[in-house]
């Protein structure tokens, strides 16, 4: 199939690399959602990422040691969300935008001697003879290791999610802190885990825009990426695989329309550069409108604040 | 061992007391991080409090810029905490902010050069309609097919800056301007300009129907029946439902509000201080506006002192910049950090801190 | 009504910040002031200007101060931030993008003692405001030739950003060049709608690359479009605005630098010995202040000697970029043989030469 000059298999390998950053965020916000917690700074922590990754790559050589350190800066920065809203009791909707006012700053503070300046490459992981099939080789054999850990990640928080204790304890904390207060689960620790998983999660998807996708450190370079994240999340009801297909269908259409624009398609460019936001909500309204019900499948304890008062 | 015990009702004092002690700790840290930068602290913290305000070379001309900073801020804040009370998350007041400007914008330009006193008020009406027919469609989706507000109101901000461009470009771009993108100044033509009522004031119709929203807000919250269901819905959902509150209707009329309002101060924004439409119109405020209605406790009395606390942290660091050469992420992050600290200590106005023994627990 | 306010406002302005000081004489010491749009770390347009204001400093040492101020939005806020630079004492401010045109104009009119340069636009309401701008175009001429030349594919990508007479200059002078040493030469423009976003021009880079081009030209500023490139072998660029020499020598080939320092230098010292005028200035290769980056030896000799030898004829007026004979997009007569263009028609171009293919975004 030829899409008026457009090779798919490449399309989907490119699409695929597209979407990691906002796949990782998404995923390690749905973490957060599922135990009741809102945080709507998640650009900030993304960025925080992208600058800690892109230093500590820059000082050490090392992409590997790159994205450990774009986790760990973004965890740092989660940790005064998690103080503020889970032992302060402050107000998650704001503390979350504070929080990505903050990230932009501190990142942009933090990087100015770094612009300009390449990064260490990351490999792309060697299959040998694989990534020569045709059409299957390029779209699933030729990226780097992050990619794949991204699908694995998906896999393992469903897995965990649905399955495993841990995942029952986030999904209760989540559903009514109080019933889960009263069985006895540590609802404020809980929470404060699940924040800082997401903002190591923020970070890696962060660190993979500084280290992999654009390769360089610029003052604001995840130009949004994190809100895209947060749309991502509810776009997917709270669905681990959901948040794979939302991240692929965002990072698709946003490829597709600049593929078509490079291929010489007679379509007008402002609607081809609002196309990715439109289908993401006209998707969304066909599955909500289902019988999936999706819009009701939020944590019902979302953004609100637990004090166990006794 | 301190432990937290939650007070029956907020505590008077400490209401009045958190804001000035999260301004001081935020003066200690700020100051530390400017220290660090190699800057004098307190004359950075001097700048960015006290110049504009008193500065002899400065005030004349910067407070009443607080005002013209704040007006829009709080009008889109006023709008946006009427639907945060009643657990509707208007997140895209930034995209019904940019179609009320352009849809104001739009219906002026179709009467230009005439001088006719109609157009003003029409362009107002339109400004308002453009807002809040955007929030409708997230208000629709979510009443029709139970999608989310949260994602469409924020996705459809993204639709309207690409609506922003084109229109910057293409349909409403100045016929006169050499090709260059961005609409007639709205400011320079007569018929629709909203300049400053009283000279030296900063005061404009924004900033009017800033002050007119929030004396609105408050009279209806306090006062009137809409106001009571609006609380009911946001506390207790279930409640209201027998209490006779239609989701539904409150949806459209809590969408409906705050997009009205946020296209007012998009129209006020583009006739008055920017003047024109181009691609870089919007300008955050209806992200910002989201913190000042937090800041403000969703309280119309709040949001006025947030937006104008929020302003007086543009201008300062503003003035710090260039006085001192301090660079605007040390300001932006300056800025976290007094959002941090003053959502920090309202912990105190809510909740009496306890010294309480080991193992309890 | 509005007027008289206006007025006033003015004057209260001026009481408080000048006892009319006189203009045109020499002056001891100057304060330069500048504004920008991004911040001074994009490592593309505004850094290129900050490069010209350190380049200020460096030439008159004590007897200029210099203040600046970063991320400053166009519209209402640059009105603000133009009126307190005024009032804290700046002699000469230098306003550095497109859309504070409106702004500068208005705060220049309540500042008369104080000079303002904006850049890039065309108003000049009052006698303290000057414009400036770099014919980039002639740039473009010189690395439409290199782009020509090294094409295998035939194929020319372009990344522009927003559809304005700048950027369609850029595009035609690029394809009129290539086509000019390689007929079969085609090109192909992605609109980002956007000056400074990294993933995107990314994305868009990948875009081109997949649609086999094998040069791609930009015109927004970051410098993810080269570090695009250089993931797949036998794809070159260029660095635009600064130099973007970490991707040297390839796929960096060679690079159009904004030079603002000469022009910078030259209005500030003009303010110190007393020389200043209103101008309108617009100044290319010859001034200095387009400069075309090392051309490594990834190109060819003879390539590289055919580009330089443009950019010298351009350099000493022997050559303009735009010399009929040309057509427009739909085949009607724009210059004739051995016309060259007006600056009236650059300055408000709003069409593709004979060859481009494609519909410029209305």
């Amino acid at each position: 199939m030829d899409l008026g000059g457009i090779n798919p298999a490449v399309l989907i390998a490119s699409l695929m690399v597209a979407s990691v950053p906002i796949m990782l965020a998404a995923l390690g916000e749905l973490v957060v959602e599922k135990a009741g917690v809102l945080n709507l700074g998640v650009e900030g922590m993304m960025i925080m990422g992208a600058i800690c990754g892109f230093v500590t790559a820059v000082e050490t050589g090392s992409p590997f040691l790159g994205f450990i350190g774009g986790a760990l800066g973004a965890m740092a920065l989660s940790l005064i969300f998690a103080f503020l809203t889970q032992v302060l009791q402050a107000n998650q909707v704001a503390t979350g935008l504070a929080l990505t006012l903050f990230g932009l700053g501190l990142s942009s503070l933090i990087g100015q001697g770094y612009v300009g300046i390449k990064p260490p490459a990351t490999a792309i992981v060697p299959f040998g003879p694989l990534a020569d099939i045709p059409v299957v080789g390029r779209i699933l054999f030729s990226h780097d290791p992050v990619v794949y850990l991204s699908i694995a990640l998906v896999a393992g928080v469903w897995a965990v999610l649905k399955f495993s204790r841990t995942g029952l304890v986030i999904r209760a904390v989540g559903e009514s802190h109080d019933a889960a207060h009263a069985l006895g689960y540590k609802v404020t620790r809980i929470r404060i885990l699940a924040i800082l998983f997401g903002g190591a999660m923020a970070g890696l998807g962060g660190a993979y825009v500084s280290l992999v996708r654009v390769p360089q450190w610029t003052d604001g370079i995840t130009a949004g990426a994190g809100w895209i994240a947060l749309a991502i999340v509810v776009f997917a009801s709270w669905k681990p695989w959901r948040i794979l297909i939302g991240a692929y269908l965002f990072g698709g259409i946003t490829v597709l329309q600049l593929n078509l624009q490079a291929a010489g398609a007679r379509i007008p460019v402002e609607y081809l550069s609002m196309s990715p936001y439109l289908i993401t909500i006209l998707v969304l309204v066909i599955m909500s409108s289902g019988k999936g019900r999706a819009s009701l499948n939020a944590p019902v304890a979302l953004g609100q604040n637990f004090h166990a008062s006794r | 061992m301190l432990r937290l015990e939650k007070r029956p009702s907020p505590s008077r004092f400490w209401q009045m007391a958190t804001p000035v002690l999260a301004v001081v700790l935020t003066m200690i840290a700020g100051g530390l991080m400017f220290a660090l930068l190699g800057k004098n602290p307190v004359e950075a913290i001097r700048t960015i409090f006290y110049d504009p305000l008193f500065n002899p070379q400065f005030a004349a001309y910067s407070r009443p810029q607080l005002l013209v900073k704040a007006g829009p801020l709080i009008l889109i804040a006023i709008g946006l905490s009427l639907g945060f009370r009643a657990g509707i998350w208007n997140i895209g007041a930034e995209g019904q902010y940019i179609m009320g400007a352009i849809c104001g914008a739009a219906v002026g330009l179709a009467f230009y050069p005439s001088e006719s006193v109609l157009i003003f008020p029409a362009m107002v009406l339109a400004g308002a309609l453009g807002g809040w027919a955007w929030a409708m469609i997230p208000a629709i989706l979510k009443t029709r097919f139970r999608t989310n507000e949260i994602l469409v109101s924020l996705l459809l901000v993204y639709v309207a800056e690409a609506i922003l461009a084109s229109m910057a470009l293409g349909r409403l771009r100045n016929p006169e301007g050499g090709g260059f993108p961005g609409s007639r100044n709205l400011s320079k033509w007569e018929a629709s300009a909203n300049p400053e009522l009283i000279a030296g004031t900063g005061m404009h119709w924004g900033v009017v129907a800033a002050f007119i929203a929030v004396i609105a807000a408050y009279i209806l919250l306090q006062r009137h029946i809409l106001g009571f269901q609006i609380k009911l819905a946001g506390q207790a959902p279930r409640a209201a439902r027998f209490a006779g509150v239609a989701p539904t209707k409150l949806v459209v009329l809590c969408m409906g509000l705050s997009g009205g309002l946020a296209g007012l101060a998009g129209l006020f924004e583009v006739t008055g201080p920017a003047g024109q439409i181009s691609i870089d119109f919007g300008s955050g405020y209806g992200f910002t506006a989201i913190i000042v209605a937090f800041l403000g406790r969703l309280n119309p009395i709040g949001i006025l002192l947030a937006g104008l606390l929020m302003a007086l942290t543009y201008i300062g660091g503003e003035l710090a910049q260039f006085m001192l050469g301090l660079p605007s992420a040390a300001i932006q992050a300056f800025q976290g950090m007094l959002l941090f600290f003053l959502l920090a200590v309202d912990l105190l106005s809510n909740y009496r801190i306890r010294l309480a023994k080991r193992g309890v627990a | 009504m509005k007027r008289r306010t206006l007025l006033t406002t003015a004057a209260l302005g001026l009481g408080l910040a000048f006892g009319g000081a006189a203009h045109a004489q020499a002056m001891d010491k100057v304060k330069a002031c500048f504004v920008y749009v991004g911040p001074i770390g994009d490592g593309g347009w505004t850094y290129q200007h900050d490069q010209g204001r350190l380049a200020v400093e460096a030439a008159y040492g004590d007897k200029v101060e210099t203040a600046y101020q970063e991320n400053v939005p166009e519209g209402a806020d640059a009105e603000r931030v133009l009126t307190q630079m005024a009032l804290s004492g700046c002699n000469i401010i230098f306003t550095t993008s497109f859309g504070y045109m409106d702004p500068t104009n208005n705060v220049a009119a309540k500042f008369p003692a104080v000079k303002f340069e904006h850049a890039t636009g065309y108003k000049r309401d009052s006698e303290n405001v000057s414009t400036f701008g770099a014919r980039f175009y002639e740039g473009r001429a010189v690395i439409g030739t290199i782009a020509g030349r090294m094409t295998k594919t035939n194929k020319i990508g372009y990344i522009a950003s927003f559809p304005i007479p700048e950027v369609i200059r850029g595009i035609n002078s690029t394809f009129i060049h290539a086509k000019k040493v390689n007929p079969d030469v085609t090109i192909s423009v992605v609109w980002a709608y956007t000056w400074f976003d990294p993933a995107k021009e990314a994305d868009a880079a990948k875009a081109l690359i997949e649609q086999g081009i094998d040069v791609i030209v930009q015109h927004t500023d970051s410098t993810a479009p080269l570090a695009e490139a250089a993931k797949t072998d036998g794809i070159i660029g260029f660095g635009q605005a600064s130099d973007m020499a970490a991707y040297k020598p390839s796929p960096r080939v060679s690079s159009i630098i904004d030079n603002w320092a000469p022009y910078y230098v030259k209005r500030v010292g003009a303010l110190l010995d007393g020389t200043y005028a209103q101008v309108d200035s617009w100044e290319g290769i010859s001034a200095g202040e387009v400069e075309i980056g090392e051309i490594t030896d990834a190109v060819p000799a003879e390539v590289k000697a055919e580009a330089e030898a443009i950019r010298d004829a351009i350099g000493s007026g022997t050559y303009h970029p735009f010399t009929g004979p040309l057509n427009k997009q739909d085949g009607s007569v724009w210059l004739t043989e051995g016309q060259t263009a007006p600056d009236g028609d650059l300055l408000g171009m709003n069409f593709y030469v004979e060859g481009v293919t494609g519909d410029i975004p209305q």
